[in-house]
């Protein structure tokens, strides 16, 4: 026994060594899982204060680009709002629409106050949290296409998990033809993400758009994640290898829109009660 | 002693929040990363017991780790570096040995022998973190550009701040 503890001391820094380095791996671990550490990251309000002031002092650098953005998104939205008000004029006449399905998803604007797009897993921190009612889980998008989903959430803030993360997946279509595939981050290119299982006899082309599908209930339908901007088959692949070029530009990301989904419970617990009689 | 105590935690808290609220957003052609913040281990006593080395690099790294949501791969790197550092010194050790109570700055042995002592540790600290974060070695040679671009980066940071700061001989 003496000669246990007389080992155990004088190799005291190698077990030292041993026991925080065992520590930091499963902290990396438990930090990779969905819904990893509450508290030690930058949703905690110290931090998340630190860097909402270091934000606010960089948006002075991009006020011109984001007033622009703005006006365009205001046009856009009046665009809209004018289609919607002639569909509502034709609709009053014929069948109703159910309101659940008109409420299905509501948003909720966000400013950025922390991105990162240079690591191989990228998130950014928001300032809303759940004081708003935002959830873990929830979409984030932005005007010009999507931008991940929220990871954790403290009172004021959340941490979201770019779609520049190599560990994020997001169902999508190839809009023209309407082929299902997979958009994952090959972590290289903040600019590309890589559009996944689409099989060899559909035709893609330079150019195409790619929207998100709404499979998972997160997203909603039909928003847009970028263009194919370069196609490769190799010989005897099963699928394609696409390149999508990004339509919003993840280092520019000012202003984001937390996308509530009302039915996804609905949806899940479906799906799940399906899956369970299949088993 | 204690005067000497307050100036590193001091130093601590400079370079930890230079590291989180500036050099975090300062990223040259995409690859290479500053993490000037390791400078601050490197400079730490050269008598310092390891173990204590460690608890200092483990709780850098992982303030660090908080502001980068990384939970634990700064810590991870910083408490290796920490660990290899005093065999590291060892070898290193200048004809006469070490003044007592000096550090291996800059200032005290010269920009020469501090490149060398510097340049493996900040290279092992960039092995391990962007090996570490990519989670593996699917892309083996992008990650070693970023090791290469960053470790270049950061040493050059580091002598320019040894130039601007240096650390007097006897604190």
């Amino acid at each position: 026994m003496e000669r246990l503890f007389y080992f155990l001391y004088r190799y005291r820094a190698f077990f030292t060594f041993l026991a925080l380095e065992v520590f930091c791996s499963w902290l990396i671990i438990e930090n990779n899982q969905f819904q990893g550490a509450k508290f030690f990251n930058s949703s905690n309000s110290f931090v998340a204060g630190l860097n909402n002031f270091s934000q606010g002092v960089r948006e002075y650098f991009s006020l011109r680009e984001t007033n622009r953005l703005l006006a365009e998104e205001n046009a856009a939205l009046r665009n809209s709002l004018e289609q919607r008000s002639h569909i509502s004029l034709a609709d009053s006449l014929g069948q109703k629409i159910d309101s659940a399905l008109i409420k299905r998803f509501e948003f909720v604007s966000a400013k950025v106050v922390n991105n990162s797009v240079h690591r191989f897993t990228n998130f950014l921190t928001i300032d809303k949290g759940y004081s708003d009612s935002i959830k873990s889980g929830m979409a984030v998008i932005s005007s010009t296409g999507i931008v991940g989903k929220v990871k954790t959430v403290s009172k004021h803030y959340s941490v979201v998990t770019s779609l520049l993360n190599k560990d994020v997946m997001v169902s999508a279509i190839l809009k023209r033809t309407g082929h299902y595939g997979t958009i994952q981050w090959n972590g290289q290119d903040a600019d590309f993400v890589q559009f996944n299982f689409v099989p060899r006899h559909v035709n893609p082309k330079k150019g195409d758009t790619i929207v998100t599908s709404g499979f998972n209930a997160v997203f909603p339908r039909g928003l847009m994640i970028g263009t194919i901007d370069e196609v490769s088959l190799a010989d005897a692949a099963l699928f394609y290898d696409l390149n999508v070029k990004l339509s919003q530009d993840f280092r520019k990301l000012t202003y984001v829109e937390v996308v509530k989904s009302n039915l996804k419970m609905e949806q899940d617990s479906l799906e799940l009660s399906v899956e369970k009689m299949n088993r | 002693m204690s005067r000497v105590n307050i100036l590193q935690i001091v130093s601590f808290f400079i370079y930890l929040f230079y590291q989180v609220l500036i050099l975090k957003n300062i990223v040259l052609f995409h690859t290479a990363f500053c993490f000037l913040y390791v400078a601050y281990l490197l400079v730490l006593p050269v008598e310092s017991n390891q173990i204590t080395l460690m608890l200092i690099g483990f709780v850098l790294g992982f303030s660090v780790d908080v502001f980068y949501d990384s939970l634990g791969l700064h810590a991870l790197a910083c408490v290796l570096i920490m660990y290899a550092r005093n065999s590291w010194l060892n070898v290193l050790t200048p004809q006469g040995g070490y003044d007592s109570n000096s550090i291996p700055s800059m200032s005290m042995n010269g920009i020469q022998w501090f490149v060398v002592y510097a340049i493996p540790m900040v290279f092992l600290h960039h092995t391990i973190l962007f090996f570490t974060e990519a989670g593996g070695f699917d892309m083996f040679w992008f990650t070693m550009l970023k090791i290469m671009n960053s470790t270049l980066f950061t040493m050059l940071a580091i002598v320019i701040a040894q130039f601007l700061f240096p650390y007097r001989k006897r604190l």
